[in-house]
């Protein structure tokens, strides 16, 4: 029989209802796993064995009466940004390192109600605010395919955890890539939902027109699953999309044939490594063969996302922040000689680096005199952007390219300067600005190193992009490979 | 447009940030290479394009303003240690 913690969700929930094993062997490998093989990774911050072998009991129970819900059982983990009752939850900050929320995200809520078992919280940059989880307070995370390299980021810890089947899927969010460029450089399939599909309520702000929760997972049909759960309307986000939950798992089996998908020429010139190119070339020609209509498509401003995305995103990241005062939840510094000075060093005491940059440059395009030459002309060349997919989607039903330049880089390669790392999103920003769903998944590998390929759809057609990835993973077998020493 | 050292001191104000004489120079270097970068927006023609505050462009519901008796007020405070009578305690601001 398969090693259990190779299974993916679909495999364990079958194995589940054919009483094939239980939620608490399940849970029990994974718990052994994360004991002893995440010292080398450091993939989670807090591991919440207790109460995780306990929902597995009960699980264990509900399956026995037959009382199984869709999700019952399966064990996944949250990366530290979602708010957990009663269990701490950091934003990979100083600032929340003793952080105990009063209340759970809706995410959480919506998972646990359907009968997943949360093993625990994983790192990531802080405050989401990286592209290598090298911004953690919690110390980097190592790539599961090798460990001096970044598995990438901010969910860099959920990514890593999944890769190396410390956990069968995890949660994440997205702001300019923060799900697909870890899931390409771990060799997972990893799905930003459209803006608004899913609720940001509990989900620790960075730039609330861009953040959206998602997944990282072994595969097309394990996010299919998780994002039936995941999605609907609520009240407490001001922000979620009342749109009816699709079937997404049931409708995997979509056929390909005469789906028009568009490349961007922009994507793939200079910038783009030969061997990535190769590898999404080579994933291009395979969705031909599989019915697809392949055709070539212009984005005429996406250069303009790095730019546009570095004046909005800090611009929302320091208004967001400013909740972070000392007084009301996170760090507070030790005897304030008054109250301007219990915000400032309570404040530069929790935030690291590349946070504070991101507030200054915030503040800097926020303030009087550059507030019109910044902020509002980035959300104008915003609209540009938009316009831009509007029209290629007139065209094509799906947008394909490569989601990153390059495959997994070194751990301290790019930390002095912020502008080469902020680039290693130059394929994922566009689909943030424009609100659309976008998902990576795994086309083969450089030099035993993941590649992905990129998929964005149109505003609420998940679906459809989902099918498409499930075609192709159903021909191929890039999504099912394990990193060495972890099989 | 440049950044100088007083920007910074500025800017760290405004944001309540404080920074040490050795970080002062980083932040000045690199965030005069950020601003350098999302300059090139300047040259975009943007004459009639409106704005986008909203990926979706929608409007954000609003709700009415009405306190919601669920929310118990001790254990929203639970998350601070400077409470006292269900007051947050802060230094002194009047004289």
């Amino acid at each position: 029989m398969t090693a259990l913690h190779q299974l993916s969700l679909s495999e364990i929930r079958d194995g589940l209802a054919a009483g094939k094993f239980s939620a608490r062997e399940i849970v029990a490998a994974y718990l052994d796993r994360i004991e002893q093989m995440d010292g080398a990774l450091n993939s989670f911050i807090t591991v919440t064995a207790d109460a995780a072998l306990a929902a597995a009991d009960a699980s264990d129970q509900r399956i026995a009466n037959g009382d199984a819900r869709a999700l019952e059982g399966l064990p996944i983990a949250h990366k530290d940004i979602f708010c957990t009752e009663g269990v701490r939850t950091t934003c990979g900050s100083r600032m929340l390192e003793g952080f105990i929320p009063p209340y759970s995200a809706t995410v959480v809520n919506q998972l646990a109600g359907a009968g997943a078992i949360v093993l625990g919280k994983t790192n990531m940059d802080e405050f989401a605010m990286g592209s290598s989880n090298e911004t953690s307070y919690f110390g980097d995370v190592h790539n599961p395919w090798r460990h001096t390299l970044s598995p990438g980021g901010s969910s860099g810890g959920s990514a890593a955890a999944v890769s190396s089947r410390l956990v069968a899927a995890a949660t994440g969010t997205d702001t300019g890539g923060s799900i697909r460029q870890p899931a390409a450089l771990t060799g997972l399939t990893g799905l930003k939902p459209t803006y608004g599909r899913v609720s940001r309520y509990g989900m620790i702000a960075f730039a609330s027109s861009l953040d959206q929760a998602g997944t990282l997972t072994r595969s097309a049909r394990d996010a299919a699953m998780l994002l039936s759960a995941m999605s609907g309307f609520d009240p407490n986000d001001s922000t979620s999309i009342d749109q009816p939950v699709d079937d997404f798992e049931g409708m995997l089996a979509t056929p390909l044939n005469g789906v028009r998908i568009g490349v961007v020429e922009e994507f793939m010139g200079d910038g783009l490594d030969d061997e990535n190119r190769r590898c999404v070339e080579a994933a291009l020609a395979e969705l031909q063969k599989l019915g697809a209509e392949i055709k070539p498509i212009s984005l005429p401003n996406i250069g303009l996302s790095v730019p546009t995305y570095y004046v909005v995103a800090p611009a929302e990241c320091s208004s967001n922040l400013s909740r972070f005062d000392g007084i009301r939840f996170g760090h507070r510094a030790d005897d304030p000689e008054d109250l301007y000075d219990l915000y400032c060093r309570s404040r530069s005491e929790g935030f690291g680096a590349e946070v504070k940059r991101r507030i200054m440059t915030g503040t800097y395009v926020l303030s009087a005199g550059y507030y019109d030459a910044y902020y509002l002309k980035a959300q104008k060349v915003r609209r540009l952007i938009n316009a831009d997919f509007s029209r290629a989607f007139e065209e094509v039903d799906l947008i394909a390219g490569p989601t990153t330049p390059t495959p997994a880089f070194a751990l301290g390669e790019k930390t002095d300067d912020p502008i080469t790392m902020y680039l290693n999103d130059i394929y994922t920003i566009g689909a943030n600005l424009a609100g659309l769903p976008a998902m990576s998944l795994p086309c083969g590998f450089v030099e035993g190193l993941p590649v992905g390929l990129q998929l964005v759809a149109p505003a609420f057609a998940e679906g459809r992009m989902l099918a498409c990835a499930h075609h192709y993973q159903t021909e191929t077998d890039w999504h099912a490979r394990c990193p060495e020493g972890y099989e | 447009m440049s950044v100088s050292s007083d920007d910074i001191d500025k800017l760290a104000t405004l944001a309540r940030l404080r920074f040490e004489k050795d970080e002062h120079a980083d932040f000045t270097d690199k965030l005069g290479s950020i601003v350098a970068f999302v300059d090139q927006l300047q040259s975009v023609d943007t004459d009639d394009v409106a704005p986008m505050a909203h990926p979706l462009d929608q409007s954000q519901r609003l709700r009415a303003d009405t306190a919601d008796p669920n929310i118990e007020r001790e254990q929203l405070q639970s998350t601070t240690s400077s409470v006292e009578d269900g007051l947050y305690l802060v230094p002194k601001v009047i004289e």
